[in-house]
């Protein structure tokens, strides 16, 4: 394998990284809120993709309108999926919501087939196009990947770390009761989290398209679960820990294609997921839990 | 004197068993007083009661003569009530600073989009939490810890941070759970001087639990001393030091 190859792999492994990193984002925030693993949240990215296929083939949208309409549509139904399904579970054991959010996950599934149909519809690529750098050459969809995928993180930092929702949320993810006390309301709090997690997922979907250019009901199955894989290798409810995990990911996977074993690639992520666990089960910036006594 | 916090046969009952039954208090604007009682007595769930934590099986609150049935603890803190928690509940991981600015957060407007596009009312609002946060920080002499993570403060400071924390929710009333526990005397002492200060400038109401019987008899106008959820004694200091049924309740009957 020539150097410029495996450089090449490597723009690669950030490209995929940054959709995983993004959807993992969605995950670990919603964790670190309700203690909730929202395992819907995959197929919020299947929606906004096909809401960008849908615009673009059959309305002939302008891609800006595409993308626009699919962040809408995902944050939208990421907060209609907390208001109808895990409000009313706040105070119902952690394990009724987490199946809840699995019962949700196949009703969007199946209700993405009726809807959609089953088939894959392949749509043109929104992004063409490539350059050399050197003698490697990337494609300008790799690039603006990275490029928003790093300005989104940028601003969801400043987002949770200077402003009052921010705040609002970190408040909340520490101690739901005392920040009630101090005047911080909850479902406009844990609304907020899923809107950001749930456009985030949008911005996902519109990144998957244009690396991938198809959508079908159960695409956001497995980029969910990578996610989610992603979070955890992390640090489940970490930040900083999401995007780590999630470009570890990416990276894993593009390093291991180019190895030669491509067949074997979601085999690595969740070996090295096995191993990582059995030496810090929290993650990689995971807090320390405290064992009471 | 105006009525801050009015409570009327405030009840509640836990499957059966009465926690607090028939609680009556008064406490004024500008005055200190003290809920003891030996353990489980019932005090904090009072406070749980007044914040809307519990809601009562029966009985009337009021604050400054508006009913606050069927509030949440929410609405409750909106209206002016703010507590503190005997084991204490700062957000941890947090700076000193977010942990005063978090309690206005109600109170700023701005929307998400303005704090990306940077608009002036984020900055503008911000600022003036920001400022407002660190003056109250100045006037416990904590504005040299603002940038300093909340859990690394020593016991005394986090303390002292929570109420700093509460107070910024501007109450009408302030509810102490315990200030002074695990405090030694010298902190005790300091902790005295730092109630009487929030009484002074911030003309509030404060109702605080304490077992530290040196602050309680020191600063509290009035004591109120619950036994099985009960009242069995309400006065002054020198009232409650000499009530026969107090001394009972803490150290059991004579028997000669």
């Amino acid at each position: 394998m020539t150097f410029s190859l495996l450089i090449a792999q490597l723009i690669n492994g950030l490209q995929t990284g940054s959709v995983y990193a993004l959807v993992a984002l969605g995950y670990s925030m919603v964790y670190g809120i309700i203690k909730l693993l929202n395992f819907a949240h995959g197929d919020i990215i299947m929606v906004g993709a096909y809401m960008v296929y849908y615009a673009i083939a059959s309305f002939a949208l302008p891609p800006v309108v595409a993308i626009i309409l699919a962040i809408g549509v995902s944050t939208l139904l990421g907060v209609t999926v907390e208001k109808v399904a895990y409000t009313p579970l706040r105070s119902a054991p952690r394990l009724s919501l987490l199946i809840t959010a699995i019962g949700v996950s196949f009703l969007l599934e199946n209700g993405a087939q009726l809807v959609f149909g089953a088939d894959q519809k392949s749509m043109d690529p929104l992004i063409t196009g490539s350059v050399m750098f050197g003698r490697v050459n990337v494609s300008y969809t790799a690039i603006v990947t990275i490029v928003v995928s790093l300005i989104i993180m940028i601003l969801l930092w400043f987002v949770v770390n200077k402003t009052k929702a921010g705040k609002a949320m970190r408040a909340v993810s520490e101690d739901m009761g005392a920040a009630q006390l101090m005047g911080i309301s909850l479902n406009r709090t844990i609304s907020m989290t899923f809107a950001i997690g749930s456009a985030l997922a949008g911005i996902g979907s519109v990144l998957y398209l244009a690396a991938y250019t198809q959508a079908s009901p159960t695409m956001g199955s497995m980029l969910g679960i990578k996610a989610f894989v992603a979070a955890v290798l992390g640090g489940i409810g970490s930040i900083p820990g999401a995007m780590i995990g999630g470009f570890t990911i990416g990276v894993l996977e593009a390093l291991v294609a180019a190895a030669g074993f491509s067949m074997w690639k979601d085999a690595a992520v969740f070996l090295v997921l096995i191993i990582v666990l059995l030496f810090k089960p929290t993650g990689f910036l995971g807090k320390k839990m405290q064992e009471k006594v | 004197m105006s009525n801050v916090l009015k409570c009327e046969h405030l009840r509640v009952v836990f499957g059966g068993l009465a926690a607090v039954s028939d609680f009556n208090i008064e406490v004024n604007e500008n005055e200190i007083v003290g809920l003891i009682g030996p353990n489980g007595a019932g005090k904090t769930t009072v406070f749980n009661l007044l914040t809307g934590v519990y809601t009562p099986t029966s009985g009337v609150i009021t604050l400054c003569e508006k009913d606050l049935a069927g509030m949440s603890t929410v609405a409750r803190n909106h209206e002016g009530i703010a507590r503190t928690f005997q084991n204490i509940r700062l957000f941890k991981d947090m700076s000193v600073l977010d942990n005063v600015m978090n309690s206005f957060n109600t109170r700023m407007h701005y929307s998400i989009a303005e704090a990306l596009l940077r608009l002036p009312r984020y900055w503008k609002e911000e600022k003036a939490a920001k400022k407002r946060a660190l003056d109250l920080l100045k006037v416990f002499n904590m504005q040299d810890q603002a940038d300093e993570i909340a859990g690394n403060l020593p016991y005394g400071s986090q303390r002292r941070l929570e109420i700093i924390r509460a107070l910024a929710t501007s109450p009408k009333l302030l509810l102490l759970d315990e200030p002074a526990a695990g405090m030694n005397p010298a902190e005790t002492e300091n902790l005295m001087e730092t109630i009487g200060k929030i009484r002074d400038s911030f003309h509030i109401a404060i109702l605080l639990i304490e077992h530290d019987m040196s602050l309680v008899m020191g600063i509290c106008e009035k004591i109120t001393v619950l036994n099985f959820g009960e009242v069995i004694a309400q006065g002054t200091p020198e009232e409650i030091q000499k009530n026969p049924v107090v001394i009972e309740a803490y150290l059991g009957k004579r028997r000669d």
